[in-house]
């Protein structure tokens, strides 16, 4: 066999570079300063230098490495949306982490190795490199959620997180192991041109079982139903801070890395079944998620089935399996990024102490307390719910007439009976804030205090919010780069 | 001439292991053997690679197994150290008794 010399091209890959180099720097720095919130400004720093190369290499496709990852418009959309995401949650990590002394260097390396992992499954355009990327996010996040430990419900969370992930991964990579041993090849473009009709393969059950591995991983990964159960638990035990981040940006990477697949290697095989699936899953994952948020009393623990019904409302975008469900689901997934983290912000503040201060109770009267807070909160919840004028409702707006153009209709009718469930719950946060006076318990927990950073996330979140809302052609025009290469 | 192996047993013997795997992973409490059962899962997906690079007499697969065995060897390690962390709170590792989160 004769051995070909690898075709290598870094550029194209220059923004997860630049990621990698900065959390490399970041443990550096970590070892010589003794004030560790310079690392978290440095970590700031690197991802605006990686946005910036993000922006200059929006020019045209670029193969990196033996086509095993691209640079195309997809990809480089996506790292905008893991750059964002990064960003917020590392202003939100800088206020948090200090009140609870967490304020580790190793917090803002293990946070920049996750979003390069992110970023590399937007790029991948080989099963292996999408597993790497998926790997390289997911440990990172396993140690993040179970970073406080001074808390049992932190490290519990990372267990738990842990155990559900590897167990999710594994189910992965059988998949992958099937479609290779069908196509003989784990090259996405590979694999999608021995599904064309021509070749005569469609219908092969090996390839069938491979891709429904596949998609029990992505499930997973997403937080869809029945793969869902781990979601609450998770994000109520991890630090505020870090849940917040992954609610975004491993959503939006499991979206990434799955979009494309079904896309580039799918588009002709199975058409039919893995959407039929993906529809049921769809439904079943908003409904599941909407009805459990609305008997929550803990509003972290809501946020965290709101999460899974947003993972339903995107999987609507994946259905149709058209270049307008795409850049609905990219559009959905920058509009999530702004309002959850921004949501999460709000949580981050209000609890004194480790998963207290939490629950619904606790919102009562906020609006007499800290009107800034209520009405951040309140937009963030209006936006949630898909209210106009905010950005959330554009998101929705795109992905369900992607819908209604691949002629169903009725999967955009059952999300928009979802998000008027959807409202039930997140506007009772609102009339806790604003019609409900402070309980004694409320009026003697310790005053809220708005550090600096976090304020900034806030303004950050509440400005795109709104401003993107009322405008968001800036945002639609990115989004229609957002085209395979 | 030497009777072969077919490639199908050797998938068969993947899918029974992938399946022991799952199975201990869902069934068994003790949070350490559940670590080993994900090894074992992921070790019958490798069995399953090294069968099918056989097969297409492909380098891919066997290059794979090697990304699998180090993200094993990653996963091991992250997983003991939250296993340590989580005992230094409850001194268990049975993960029945690891339940503070609820809701």
């Amino acid at each position: 066999m004769p051995i070909e010399i690898p075709t290598l091209n870094v550029i194209a890959l220059a923004p997860q570079i630049v990621v990698v180099v900065t959390a490399l720097v970041v443990m550096a720095l970590d070892i010589s300063l003794t004030d560790k919130r310079v690392v978290g400004y440095v970590s700031l720093l690197g991802l605006a230098a990686a946005a910036v190369v993000t922006f200059a290499l929006l020019g045209g496709p670029a193969q990196a490495i033996q086509q095993m990852a691209v640079s195309d418009g997809y990809a480089l959309v996506l790292n905008l949306v893991f750059i964002v995401t990064a960003a917020l949650a590392i202003l939100v990590a800088l206020g948090y982490l200090d009140e609870r002394e967490l304020q580790h260097g190793e917090y803002y390396a293990l946070l920049l190795f996750s979003t390069a992992g992110m970023m590399l499954m937007a790029a991948a355009t080989d099963l292996i490199v999408v597993f790497m990327g998926l790997e390289i996010m997911s440990v990172a996040l396993y140690i993040l959620a179970a970073f406080n430990h001074r808390q049992v419900g932190s490290g519990e969370a990372g267990m738990k997180y842990f155990i559900l992930g590897a167990f999710a991964s594994a189910f992965f990579l059988y998949g992958v192991a099937l479609l290779y041993g069908a196509t003989g090849s784990t090259n996405l473009h590979a694999i999608g041109e021995w599904f064309s009709p021509d070749r005569g393969n469609l219908g092969d059950p090996l390839a069938l079982v491979g891709l429904g591995l596949l998609l029990i991983g992505f499930a997973f990964k997403v937080a869809a139903v029945p793969f869902q159960w781990w979601t609450p638990d998770v994000y109520h035990g991890a630090p505020t801070s870090v849940t917040a981040f992954m609610s975004v940006g491993a959503k939006a990477a499991g979206f990434a890395a799955l979009v494309r697949i079904l896309m580039v290697s799918f588009d002709q095989a199975f058409t039919l079944d893995w959407q039929l699936v993906l529809a049921v899953l769809a439904v079943l994952t908003m409904t599941v998620g909407n009805i459990a948020a609305l008997a929550q009393k803990d509003v972290k623990r809501m946020l965290a089935y709101s999460s899974v019904a947003h993972a339903g409302y995107i999987l609507v975008g994946v259905v149709p399996a058209t270049m307008t469900g795409v850049k609905g689901v990219l559009f959905y997934l920058m509009a999530y990024a702004f309002m959850n983290i921004g949501a999460f912000a709000v949580i981050a503040v209000l609890e004194h102490r480790d998963a207290i201060g939490t629950a619904l109770s606790d919102y009562a009267g906020l609006s007499t307390r800290k009107p800034f807070l209520a009405l951040a909160m309140a937009v963030f919840m209006f936006s949630l719910t898909g209210i106009p004028p905010f950005v959330g409702f554009w998101g929705k707006l795109y992905v369900f007439r992607a819908a209604v153009e691949a002629n169903m209709s009725w999967l955009a009718v059952v999300g928009v009976i979802n998000s008027a469930i959807s409202a039930f719950y997140y506007l009772s946060v609102v009339v806790q804030m604003y019609m409900r006076t402070p309980t004694d318990e409320t009026a003697a927990a310790p005053a809220l205090r708005l550090s600096g950073p976090v304020v900034v996330t806030l303004a950050l979140a509440l400005v795109a919010t709104v401003v993107l809302g009322l405008w968001p052609t800036p945002l639609v025009n990115l989004t229609a780069l957002g085209i395979f290469g | 001439m030497i009777n072969q192996v077919p490639v199908s047993y050797y998938l068969l013997l993947g899918a029974i292991l992938f399946s022991i795997g799952a199975g201990g992973v869902l069934i068994r409490r003790n949070a350490i053997v559940i670590l080993m059962c994900v090894e074992m899962m992921m070790n019958a997906v490798n069995l399953t690679f090294i069968a099918f690079s056989r097969y297409l007499d492909s380098a891919t697969g066997q290059i794979f197994v090697f990304m699998v065995m180090a993200v094993a060897a990653v996963e091991v390690a992250i997983g003991l150290a939250l296993l340590v962390e989580l005992n230094r709170h409850k001194q268990t590792v049975n993960i029945d008794e690891i339940n503070s989160l609820k809701g």
